[in-house]
């Protein structure tokens, strides 16, 4: 902590400009000069980012660094917390998801979120997955619901585990197969985006393992933002990652460079575990 | 006349004074304070002045010490003053010339009662005899020495166990472990206090429940029709036979409680909604100080609120509608105890609402569903066992309420679904039962209790339901 309080003091404006390629062609997301303030305090200073189709892009940095604020940008979360306020531009498939007009319920259709901690509603299995659709009105007939639910939990490598109990309650699941009912849940109302907040932090090894195989096939539908602590696990699973300290983006690179040569002696420091 | 004094000398008072009670108490903690000071004293002297020799803080050592001299002295002075009484009464009985003790018991009774009421001064029935002034002489005479004896005694036990405490007290005693253990005690003995009076409770309604109903069948209580029950207490007295017939009463009770639960239920848990999920910070620190101070106002001021305000409306917009409706109406009760209850339902609701883990909303929302989607599917159905329990709460409370239903309600037992018509209550039976002067062997007076007994298995039941439901509740998410 000491460390990390000299390295604080030394940085100077310079410093903190983003190292690296922050573009990519044809983004899905297109994040400009993104400013997020609490009440007075700055949380996020003018992050430049985009986001690819079909990528995994990994989000690390120490605690407090703003990497969790940031993905909650992207799909409002934010907005129900008192005195948040985001500036700058945020553009999905080119519309301002901060337009004044725009609803956040399409949004969050089409950017869902997975947390850290498994969240099932107390409710069976089937309507955990049923939920989504039925709020958005996807589905018209009993069939086609249990069609996308089945779907949704297949993709979620759920659904020889449950089959059998899909009236069960949800919270009787296990850890891991809760997490996978969340991305399930959030597969279900179809979206192009996931985010997801450290994913695995409140799992064990063996559940961290399927859930990480599960985002690696879900890359193939879908953008992925993972914000995670586990360095390995965003080596392992991401093409590009960002790297994030105190409200500022300091490096974003292919994850090979980042982890074997990374550019910025913050991203380095982290990365070879000199403070974090 | 009034009783003579009997302490003419003032050495005699001096004497009593240092005989009262509350003088034995403060000698008692003047030395359980020294007695503080000597063990930890002793304990400081046992390890040089070196805490760390010590098992426990000097402190500790002290108190052990405290505990040792406090409390044979006490046990013994609580079981002294439990039975001092019965004993000198004994005594004074067998002091007693030979044909006054072969009384009647009653009579005997009534005699011991002069004495003591010679003895503390007070009015005294009839006559005072010699015999019951040498009596009385002697009551006083060995209530004094017991006095003494019991200050000698308890002072000499106290002391005694201080100077015991301090023997026992070495390095490595553990006074710590011995004194938490006799907090740990106290804790029970202070929890079990509140069981044994529910226990007391329970018993003395039910023992005169079961006069009741040596007096009345339970059959003809539980599910007679009639309840009227004015006895008749000359041989001709005509038209008050009785009945005890208990439907009627809760029958009322069960109207003016639904009325009040159809008020309190949707108006408390739409607040509590709002209150939880819409309201701003600000908003809500203002608004739910202002609902619970309807929970603060005494229920005698819903009663005129109900009786001079709220039954009058009812009766007038009645007949402007040409309906036909009783100034006392259970309908005016009903509505004016939905508004007192409304707090409760709120309150606690809210407290439940808020209990959802905020992960839920989020997950809610984070799938794109409304505040209000996200309220009735997800955080309503996840809080309604709470909510169900704050509701059975609720109404447990509305069965019990008196005081709107005695001055709004009325008194005629009238069986009827109609709330426009006045109906009673099992509270406002009690309390008409009551009030006044009443003879205790009269079934009528009687019935008081059964009715209450009753009440109270009727309300127990409910609030045993709300707990288990509210507890199973808790288990979801802990």
């Amino acid at each position: 902590m000491q460390t990390l309080i000299k390295q604080q003091s030394t940085i100077g404006a310079a410093d903190r400009r983003t190292v690296g390629r922050v573009t990519v062609e044809n983004p899905r997301i297109r994040c400009r000069n993104v400013h997020v303030y609490y009440g007075e305090k700055r949380a996020i200073n003018g992050v430049t980012l985009d986001i690819g189709r079909n990528e995994v892009i990994a989000m690390i940095g120490p605690s407090g660094c703003g990497k969790s604020t940031f993905l909650r940008c992207l799909n409002r979360m934010n907005d129900a917390i008192d005195g948040c306020r985001v500036t700058g531009d945020i553009l999905l498939d080119g519309q301002d998801i901060y337009d004044k007009r725009l609803d956040v319920v399409p949004l969050r259709a089409q950017v869902g979120i997975v947390f850290q901690k498994p969240n099932p509603f107390p409710k069976s299995i089937y309507e955990n997955v049923a939920y989504g659709p039925r709020i958005h009105g996807l589905t018209s007939t009993r069939s086609e619901l249990d069609e996308v639910v089945e779907l949704s939990l297949q993709k979620a490598g759920l659904w020889d585990e449950v089959k059998d109990r899909l009236n069960q309650p949800g919270t009787g699941l296990s850890g891991g197969q809760q997490q996978r009912l969340c991305i399930a849940r959030t597969i279900a109302v179809g979206p192009e985006v996931i985010l997801m907040d450290e994913p695995c932090s409140a799992l064990d090894p063996i559940a961290t393992a399927r859930v990480e195989a599960l985002i690696d096939e879900l890359r193939e539908h879908y953008s992925i933002v993972i914000v995670t602590h586990s360095m390995q696990q965003a080596a392992r699973l991401s093409q590009r990652t960002a790297y994030f300290h105190l409200g500022d983006l300091i490096e974003v690179g292919m994850t090979n460079q980042i982890f074997t040569n990374p550019r910025h002696r913050l991203t380095e420091d982290y990365i070879t575990g000199r403070f974090g | 006349m009034a009783g003579l004094p009997l302490f003419k000398h003032p050495l005699k008072d001096i004497n009593r004074l240092i005989m009262h009670p509350s003088t034995l108490f403060f000698t008692l903690a003047i030395l359980c304070a020294f007695s503080f000071w000597i063990g930890k004293r002793r304990a400081l002297t046992i390890a040089d002045g070196q805490i760390r020799n010590l098992h426990s803080l000097p402190g500790y050592y002290g108190y052990y010490a405290t505990l040792w001299c406090a409390i044979p002295a006490l046990t013994l002075l609580a079981l002294w003053t439990g039975f001092e009484s019965n004993i000198i009464t004994a005594l004074v009985i067998r002091g007693l010339p030979a044909e006054l003790q072969h009384l009647p018991a009653d009579h005997l009774n009534l005699m011991v009662n002069d004495i003591r009421n010679l003895v503390s001064g007070n009015i005294v029935s009839g006559e005072i005899d010699p015999a019951m002034r040498a009596a009385a002489d002697h009551y006083q005479n060995l209530r004094q020495i017991s006095q003494a004896a019991l200050a000698v005694v308890a002072l000499t036990l106290s002391i005694l166990g201080t100077l015991l405490a301090c023997r026992r007290i070495h390095k490595a005693q553990r006074a710590r472990n011995g004194v938490e253990r006799a907090i740990m005690l106290f804790l029970i003995g202070s929890s079990s206090i509140a069981i044994f009076t529910t226990i007391g409770i329970v018993l003395s309604v039910l023992f005169e429940a079961i006069r009741f109903f040596q007096a009345v069948p339970v059959g003809d209580f539980l599910f007679g029709l009639k309840w009227s029950p004015q006895m008749a207490i000359r041989e001709d007295q005509v038209g008050s036979s009785g009945a005890f017939g208990a439907i009627p009463l809760f029958a009322g009770t069960l109207l003016i409680s639904f009325i009040a639960m159809l008020v309190a239920a949707p108006v408390g848990l739409m607040a509590a909604i709002y209150l939880s999920e819409y309201a701003s910070k600000k908003m809500r620190s203002i608004t739910k100080p202002l609902l619970e101070i309807l929970a603060g106002i005494p229920t005698v001021v819903y009663g005129f609120f109900a009786a001079l305000v709220v039954a009058p409306f009812i009766r007038d917009s009645g007949s402007l509608l040409g309906l036909d409706v009783s100034s006392e109406s259970a309908l005016a009760a009903g509505l004016v105890m939905g508004v007192m209850i409304i707090p409760f339902v709120s309150s606690l609701s809210d407290d439940v609402i808020n209990a959802v883990p905020q992960a839920m909303r989020d997950g809610s929302y984070g799938l794109g569903a409304t505040r209000s989607e996200t309220i009735c599917q997800v955080i309503i159905p996840a809080a309604l066992p709470g909510i169900v329990g704050g509701l059975l709460l609720a109404v447990s409370r509305a069965i019990g309420e008196t005081m709107i239903v005695v001055m709004a309600a009325g008194l005629s037992a009238n069986l009827t679904a109609n709330p426009l018509q006045a109906v009673t209550t099992v509270t406002v039976q009690m309390v008409t039962l009551l009030v006044g002067d009443q003879e205790f062997d009269s079934p009528k007076t009687l019935a008081a209790f059964a009715l209450g007994l009753m009440l109270f298995a009727t309300t127990l039941i409910l609030n045993m339901v709300a707990l288990y439901v509210v507890r199973k509740y808790r288990e979801q998410y802990e």
